[in-house]
C-alpha cells in the first residue's frame, strides 16, 4: 500500500511498486481524464503535474513517488473548468476527438507556469504531445490566448 | 460502403462489408421490440423536446472529432426553428435502430459521409417535427396552423398574439401523424446551419469528464490484456497459464479464438503485467517468412504484368506513347500506414446466456453489433452495443471490430462479469488494418509543343475491398482502387482531359489486413498523379499551374479550387528567400480540393514546411470553422504519413511497435494552414478526408522546386533532400 497525494487528497492505494502512476490514477483512484496512449512516454496523453512539473505518468512507477509529491491531474487543474487554458481551449474550439487534449492542457499549464509569456519557439519546444486529429495550430493559438488573458 | 439492407420490417442484414472478416448475418428480429428510454416526448426519430425546452437531436452517425455531431444537429435545428442554445444530442443504439426498421439510417461513419449522406433525411426530420409542433399548438388554440409562426421554439398565433413553446406542446405533437411532405429551406436562408457555431461537445473534453470507450466502468468489471499471434495468419500454439495464475490480481487466462490469449485481472495493468510474463508459443503459419522485400517484389511484378483491371480509358494510349515527341516515365510507391488512433482499440463486454452487451468506440455500431452477435452465440434481439466516444477513428474503427469479437469471446469465459479489453499500443500497432501498399508506373506522352497527348498509369498493389468485402468486387475488380481517377460519377472524377489514357490496376494482395485509412486510395492516387503532373510540366518546360489549368478546362470545379490556392498563395510571384512552392489538386468523396505548399530545404537537407494554402469546394459548408479544423487536421495526418509513415514487415510481423519507432508529426513541424472554404452550392461533398489527398503531393512538388529532387515514395525520413 502506498499513499499518493492527488488533487489535494491523499489516496491509499493497493498497487505493486512498479505500477506506472498512470494506471494507479486511472484504475485505483478512478480518475480517467488522464489517458493511456503509448506507455513509453512518447505521446504525452498521460501528462500530469508532479510538484508542478509536466510528467508523463505512464512511465513513472509509483515507487518513485511519495505522499509528499503533489500530483495534479486534469480533474484537479481547476474546480470548474476555469483555468485560463481551459477557457482559451473552449473559445477556440480546439479539440477534435479530444483524447489527447487533457494531456495537452496539462503540458501547456506547466509551460505557462514556468513561462507566462512564451514565444512560438518556446511553445513548440515544450509542447511535444502527439495529436492525431491535428489540432496543433489551435493548441498553439489557445496557449497564446491564455497567456495574453493572464497578462490582462 | 453501406451495409447491405433488406428493407423489410422484420429482417436485418449486415453484409460482410460491415461486419468484416467474411461474416454475413441474416437475422430476423421482432419489430419494435425495444424503444429508446423516453426521457421526453418523441416528435419523431430525430427530435425529442423536453418540458424544459431542451431539444434532443438523435444522431445515427458517430462523432469522432470530425464535427459531424454538431453539423447534423445544426441541420436539424435549422429546419426545426428551435433555440440552438437548447440543443443536445443522443445516440440511438444499433439494436434500437434494427428494432425500428433502421429509422436512423446507416450508422457507418466513413468515407466522409457523416453529413453529405445524412443531410436530407435529417433536415426532413427537423422540418417534419417543426410542422407537428406548430400543428399541436394550432390544435390547442383551435386555429389554422397556417396562422402560426415559430421563432427559436416559441410559437406565435399571429392574429391573436398568443404564444406557446415547443416544450409545452411536445407531448401533444408526439401523438400527431407525421406530415407526408415537408419543404426544406433554401440554404441561402440558413441561420444556424452554414454558420461557424461552436461545437456542442467541447467543454467535457477540457476537464477529463468526457468518457471514452477506454474509460468505461461497469459494476464488478474486470480488465483484460491480450496478445494475438504477431504473424498475420498465425495461430496460438500453447501457453502456460500456471506460470502467471498466482500473480497479483489475476483471475483467468483464456485462449481467444485460435490466434490469441488474454489475461483477465482486477486491473488492466496487472492483466498486462501477467500477460507479459506468460510463456506463449505461436505457430507463425504460412506467412512466417513474409517481409517488406517480398511484398515489394510482388508489387514490382505487377507493374509490368499483362493482366490488369481497367479504371479509366480513352483514345489509343499505345499509339500516343509511340508517337510522342517526348516520353516521361517514373515509378512511384506508397507504403503501408497505420491508423494509430490515440485511443488504442478496446471494448467492454458483458455476456450471460441470454444477453450480450458491448460498450465500445465504433464508426459503425451496426457492424459492431453484428460482430458481437456472431461472437456471442446469441440472437440479435439479445445483443446490443452502446456507443462510446472515440479517441480517434480515421477508418480503423469502421470495418473491423476484431476488438469487439475478442472482448465478447473473453466475456463468454466469465459469464455475468463485465470485462474491459484494452489493447496495448504494441498490440494496436501489430494488429492494424493498414492503409494498403501500392506502386505505380506512369508514362506520359508530350507532343512537340509540350502538350500532354497520352498518360498511362499502372497501379500495382493491394485492394482494400478484396480484404474486407470481397463481395464488393466487380468481377474481381476493385472500383475503389481508382478513387479520384474515374472517368465520371460524383465521388471522384479525374479532372484532367487527356485524349489518350489508360489507368489500370494489377491487383496484388499481400496477406496483410488492409483497411480504410483517412483518404483511402485517394492518398496514393493523388500523390502519383499530381507529382507526375509536375514532372510532365517540368519536362514540357511549362509552369505547373498553367500546365494543369489547360488540362482542367473541362472541369471548372477542379479548376476553381486550384485557382483559389494559386491566387491566395501568390503563385507566380517570388516566394520569400529560400522558400519554394508546390501545387496539387484532386477530387474525392464528392469534394474538390487543392493545396499550395511552401517549403524550404536547408543545405543539410532539413525540410521545413512553412505554409499550406488549402481550398475545398464541398458544395455546402454546414460549419465553416469546423471545416477549417478538418482541413488543418487532414494535413497533420497526411504529412505525418509523408514524413514518417511506413509500416514494414519482417518474418511476417510488423516491425513498428510504438510511437518511438513509428513517429508522428508534432507541433514543431506543423505548418501554418490557411484554408479557403468555397462551397459552390449545388451538391454535397465530404469534409473529413478530402484535403488530405493533396497534402503529400503539394509538399513533394515544393521539395522538387527547392532541391531538384523528385521523391516518389514516402517516408521522407528515408530520403536525402540535400540539393543534387
Amino acid at each position: 500500500m502506498v499513499n499518493l497525494t492527488i488533487n489535494g487528497t491523499v489516496h491509499r492505494v493497493d498497487a505493486e511498486p512498479d505500477t506506472p502512476l498512470l494506471w494507479v490514477i486511472r484504475e485505483q483512484v478512478g480518475l480517467t481524464g488522464t489517458k493511456y496512449g503509448c506507455g513509453v512516454a512518447q505521446c504525452g496523453a498521460c501528462t500530469v503535474h508532479v510538484d508542478g512539473v509536466a510528467t508523463r505518468s505512464c512511465s513513472l512507477p509509483i515507487s518513485a513517488v511519495t505522499s509528499e509529491h503533489k500530483i495534479v491531474t486534469i480533474e484537479g487543474l481547476s474546480p470548474d473548468t476555469s483555468h485560463p487554458l481551459q477557457k482559451a481551449w473552449l473559445e477556440l474550439d480546439v479539440p477534435q476527438c479530444g483524447y489527447c487534449q487533457t494531456g495537452q492542457i496539462m503540458a501547456a499549464a506547466a509551460l505557462l507556469q514556468a513561462n507566462p509569456n512564451p514565444s512560438d519557439e518556446d511553445i513548440v519546444a515544450e509542447m511535444t504531445n502527439i495529436c492525431r486529429c491535428g489540432t496543433y495550430n489551435r493548441i498553439k493559438a489557445a496557449i497564446k490566448l491564455a497567456a495574453s488573458e493572464n497578462r490582462g | 460502403m453501406p451495409a447491405a439492407l433488406d428493407a423489410s420490417r422484420r429482417s436485418f442484414l449486415v453484409g460482410s462489408a460491415a461486419a468484416a472478416g467474411g461474416l454475413a448475418l441474416g437475422i430476423s428480429i421482432p419489430f419494435a421490440s425495444e424503444a429508446l428510454a423516453q426521457s421526453a416526448p418523441e416528435i419523431n426519430a430525430w427530435v425529442m423536446v423536453r418540458p424544459d425546452e431542451t431539444v434532443v437531436v438523435r444522431i445515427g452517425r458517430v462523432e469522432m472529432g470530425q464535427g459531424t455531431l454538431t453539423g447534423l444537429a445544426q441541420l436539424v435545428a435549422e429546419e426545426l426553428e428551435c433555440d440552438w442554445s437548447k440543443v443536445t444530442t443522443e445516440y440511438p443504439t444499433p439494436g434500437q435502430n434494427v428494432a425500428r426498421s433502421r429509422v436512423w439510417g446507416n450508422f457507418q461513419t466513413a468515407g466522409s459521409r457523416g453529413v453529405r449522406d445524412s443531410h436530407d433525411y435529417m433536415r426532413k426530420g427537423g422540418a417534419a417535427a417543426r410542422q407537428m409542433l406548430i400543428q399541436a399548438a394550432a390544435n390547442g388554440w383551435g386555429v389554422p396552423a397556417g396562422e402560426c409562426t415559430v421563432v427559436k421554439g416559441v410559437i406565435t398565433h399571429s392574429p391573436s398574439g398568443r404564444t406557446t413553446t415547443y416544450g409545452k406542446v411536445a407531448e401533444a405533437a408526439s401523438k400527431l401523424e407525421a406530415p407526408k411532405d415537408v419543404q426544406l429551406k433554401d440554404p441561402k436562408d440558413w441561420t444556424i446551419a452554414g454558420k461557424p457555431v461552436k461545437r456542442l461537445d467541447t467543454a467535457e473534453k477540457l476537464n477529463g469528464s468526457q468518457i471514452y470507450s477506454i474509460d468505461v466502468k461497469r459494476p464488478g468489471m474486470l480488465n483484460a490484456a491480450i496478445k494475438a499471434c504477431p504473424v498475420f495468419g498465425g495461430k496460438l500454439k500453447s501457453f502456460d497459464a500456471a506460470q502467471v495464475q498466482g500473480m497479483p490480481g489475476v483471475k483467468k487466462v483464456v485462449a481467444v479464438g485460435d490466434n490469441a490469449v488474454a489475461v483477465v485481472a482486477d486491473t488492466w495493468w496487472r492483466a498486462k503485467t501477467a500477460l507479459d510474463a506468460l510463456p506463449i508459443e505461436w505457430d507463425g503459419g504460412p506467412n512466417a517468412a513474409l517481409s517488406s522485400e517480398s511484398i515489394d517484389q510482388m508489387l514490382k511484378e505487377g507493374l509490368a504484368a499483362e493482366q490488369a483491371f481497367v479504371g479509366n480509358q480513352a483514345g489509343d494510349i499505345k499509339a500516343a506513347i509511340a508517337g510522342a515527341a517526348k516520353k516521361v516515365e517514373a515509378d512511384y510507391g506508397f507504403p503501408y500506414q497505420h491508423h494509430a488512433t490515440m485511443e488504442p482499440m478496446n471494448a467492454t463486454a458483458l455476456w450471460t446466456n441470454d444477453r450480450c452487451e458491448v460498450w465500445t468506440a465504433t464508426q459503425n455500431a451496426e457492424a459492431a453489433l453484428a460482430t458481437a452477435v456472431a461472437a456471442s452465440g446469441l440472437t440479435i434481439d439479445k445483443c446490443d452495443v452502446y456507443r462510446q466516444n472515440l479517441g480517434g477513428g480515421f477508418g480503423r474503427r469502421a470495418t473491423s471490430h476484431d476488438y469487439v469479437r475478442q472482448a465478447v469471446l473473453i466475456a463468454k469465459e466469465m459469464p455475468g462479469t463485465p470485462v474491459k479489453l484494452i489493447w496495448s499500443r504494441e498490440e494496436d500497432m501489430l494488429h492494424g488494418h493498414y492503409h494498403p501498399i501500392t506502386q505505380a508506373r506512369i508514362v506520359g506522352a508530350l507532343d512537340a509543343d509540350g502538350n500532354l497527348t497520352g498518360l498511362r498509369m499502372r497501379i500495382s498493389g493491394q485492394s482494400i475491398l478484396a480484404g474486407v468485402n470481397p463481395q464488393g468486387l466487380q468481377n474481381g475488380r476493385d472500383p475503389a482502387t481508382f478513387q479520384g481517377l474515374n472517368p465520371s460519377g460524383t465521388e471522384g472524377v479525374l479532372g484532367y482531359t487527356i485524349p489518350n489514357l489508360l489507368i489500370d490496376h494489377a491487383m496484388r494482395n499481400p496477406p496483410i489486413p488492409p483497411g480504410f485509412w483517412r483518404g483511402v486510395n485517394n492518398n496514393q492516387n493523388a500523390l502519383y498523379l499530381e507529382c507526375f503532373m509536375d514532372e510532365l510540366a517540368h519536362a514540357a518546360s511549362k509552369d505547373p499551374l498553367e500546365f494543369r489549368r489547360k488540362l482542367l478546362v473541362n472541369h471548372p470545379k477542379h479548376l476553381a479550387v486550384l485557382n483559389a490556392v494559386a491566387e491566395k498563395a501568390s503563385w507566380g510571384t517570388p516566394a520569400p528567400q529560400g522558400v519554394y512552392r508546390g501545387l496539387a489538386q484532386h477530387m474525392g468523396y464528392g469534394s474538390y480540393v487543392a493545396a499550395c505548399a511552401e517549403v524550404s530545404v536547408g543545405d543539410n537537407g532539413v525540410l521545413k514546411i512553412h505554409r499550406i494554402v488549402a481550398a475545398t469546394d464541398c458544395g455546402h459548408a454546414v460549419n465553416p470553422q469546423q471545416i477549417a479544423a478538418q482541413i488543418e487536421g487532414s494535413f497533420v495526418y497526411g504529412l505525418t504519413a509523408l514524413l514518417y509513415g511506413e509500416i514494414t514487415l519482417r518474418d511476417g510481423k510488423v516491425e513498428q511497435e510504438n510511437f518511438d519507432s513509428y513517429q508522428m508529426m508534432r507541433m514543431d513541424e506543423m505548418p501554418e494552414v490557411e484554408s479557403i472554404v468555397m462551397p459552390s452550392g449545388d451538391f454535397w461533398g465530404g469534409v473529413g478526408e478530402p484535403t488530405i489527398f493533396v497534402a503529400a503531393p503539394a509538399v513533394l512538388n515544393a521539395i522538387f522546386a527547392a532541391t531538384g529532387k523528385r521523391i516518389r515514395s514516402g517516408p521522407l525520413t528515408k530520403a536525402d533532400l540535400r540539393r543534387a
